[in-house]
């Protein structure tokens, strides 16, 4: 596989009246397609900045971003960015939210229409699709979400903590049903976590971020020996403890 | 459920019962406290207590009534304060939208104008009635503008306050999906300050008829504010309470048909 996706001593900083903030620090590393990156770092280092970066909402102060496409086109990747929350609109039914970006698009053709019943059908939302989002349940609504930022039919998805706003148990369920679908869809998938058992359990590699200034502090691929297809199934792999304790290690140690 | 003697209601069905109960007082309260009132002032000037040439009295604001609708065209005079405040109240929406619109849009105007908005807000528009009838002469034009000037400094600021209040992330989420600046305003700016601007229309309803009555003071030969003020003149004061009165039925009215819409536009977007 190719890269989708290469950082090259990607810096930015913030700036205030008070001075100067360095948010990210020569950042370097490479996405393969179809990867499953997890970044983990210590809270406000910049990992939301850096997924704003890679999504071109901020254009980094120094160094560069590659990104090929994996249909071989010269057009940049399309990407896709989940936010915390659902960011649901209340003044909408479920079906007009997950219509939502193709509407900003102008592109409510009737191919893209059908895609977009197909996933409603796929990850059971089609019967609450009249509904309010306030009736749905959290992880309905995490689905939704899910169904609009796919409906661009993004080649990478960016997931800013994607799962933080839900209760332990719902979260443990959502995320790896998200993860699932996502990989079904073969799409290259960027997470940022504090959750470093999540991160374990859904990243094929991990980066580990220094505190602010943020700099790569290390990378960690993980693989996983699973016994069955269970939910718990990565929690209860050989594997799972050590990569835990090395992770805590490279976060806990300056 | 288990049905004894004792419990016959459900809890759900004795809330209910509370719930009306409580609704019920309230009402018959209100009705009672204006009935007293109206009782306390008829007594009061049938016996000699206050003075009824001053005072007035219910049967005699009835009398004038009447006797206005006969002689006087006061429906008419009722339709034209109707129609000012009503043109101006829906000038002041449509204005302070844009203006709101535009501050959102302009970082740099909503800072220059800020200052001017607040000493604009702030002044007494009374003050400005005399002008407005140099400028336009005694006419519905001035009284309208009145109105407007009453209100709409106001509005501006309040809605402005409202767009800027709205969820910054659902913005953020716009522009993740590849949206514009417009699309942040028509989808997430506007819908999500439906209720600010339902508020803002209820408490302008009334700013205007203040602006209208204001303008009918000073420059017109027709509607409620001149009666006040004509009346007052001939020492006619039947007939300033009876507008006056007439006044409150009108501001109440008003707030009852915004709340009523405020409640029907709620209920469909089930906000």
């Amino acid at each position: 596989m190719q890269n989708i996706l290469e950082l090259k001593n990607v810096s930015y900083s913030y700036h205030s009246l008070h001075g100067e903030t360095k948010a990210l620090k020569n950042i370097s590393f490479d996405v393969k397609e179809g990867e499953f990156i997890a970044i983990v770092g210590p809270s406000g280092c910049g990992k939301s900045t850096l997924l704003s970066i890679i999504s071109g909402q901020l254009r980094q102060e120094q160094g560069d971003i590659i990104m090929r496409n994996p249909d071989g086109s010269d057009s940049a990747p399309r990407i896709g960015y989940m936010l915390q929350k659902d960011h649901l609109f209340e003044w909408r039914s479920v079906y007009r939210n997950v219509i939502l970006g193709l509407e900003l698009h102008h592109m409510l053709t009737s191919d893209k229409l059908s895609y977009v019943e197909r996933l409603l059908t796929e990850y059971g939302l089609s019967q609450f699709r009249d509904k309010r989002p306030s009736e749905l349940s959290g992880g309905m609504k995490q689905r939704a979400a899910l169904i609009r930022t796919l409906a661009l039919e993004p080649q990478i998805l960016l997931l800013d903590e994607p799962f933080s706003a839900l209760d332990y148990q719902t979260r443990l369920m959502v995320s790896a049903d998200i993860c699932h679908l996502i990989r079904t869809a073969g799409k290259t998938m960027i997470i940022i976590t504090h959750d470093l058992a999540e991160a374990i359990c859904l990243a094929d590699r991990i980066i580990i971020l220094s505190g602010r200034p943020a700099v790569v502090k290390n990378e960690l691929p993980v693989k996983l020996t699973l016994q069955d297809d269970s939910l718990l199934a990565a929690r209860n792999a050989p594997e799972f403890q050590n990569l835990f304790n090395q992770l805590w290690e490279e976060l806990t140690h300056a | 459920m288990p049905k004894n003697k004792y419990s016959v209601l459900s809890l759900q069905e004795s809330f209910m019962i509370q719930h009306k109960r409580h609704h019920h007082l309230i009402t018959f309260c209100r009705f009672f406290l204006f009935l007293i009132f109206l009782s306390i002032w008829e007594l009061s000037a049938a016996f000699g207590w206050i003075d009824y040439f001053f005072f007035s009295s219910p049967c005699r604001v009835i009398m004038c009534f009447v006797n206005q609708i006969k002689t006087n065209d006061l429906i008419l005079h009722i339709g034209i304060t109707l129609l000012e405040t009503m043109i101006s109240f829906i000038l002041v929406l449509i204005i302070s939208i844009l203006i709101a619109t535009l501050l959102w849009y302009s970082q740099i105007t909503s800072e220059i104008a800020e200052p001017y908005l607040v000493i604009l807000n702030s002044l007494p528009k009374s003050a400005l009635a005399p002008l407005f009838i140099v400028w336009l002469g005694s006419g519905m034009t001035t009284i309208i503008v009145a109105g407007l000037s009453v209100a709409v400094f106001g509005s501006c600021i309040s809605l402005y306050a409202g767009f800027q209040h709205v969820d910054s992330d659902k913005i953020t989420l716009i522009y993740t999906l590849g949206g514009k600046k417009q699309d942040a305003f028509l989808k997430v700016v506007l819908p999500g300050s439906l209720p600010i601007l339902l508020s803002t229309a209820k408490v302008n309803i009334g700013l205007a008829l203040v602006g209208v009555i204001i303008g009918e003071f000073l420059a017109a030969r027709r509607g409620l504010g001149y009666l006040i003020i004509y009346g007052s003149q001939v020492f006619r004061l039947d007939m300033v309470i009876t507008s006056i009165i007439i006044l409150c039925i009108i501001a109440l009215f008003f707030y009852q048909g915004i709340q009523l819409l405020e409640h029907k536009i709620k209920k469909k977007y089930r906000l």
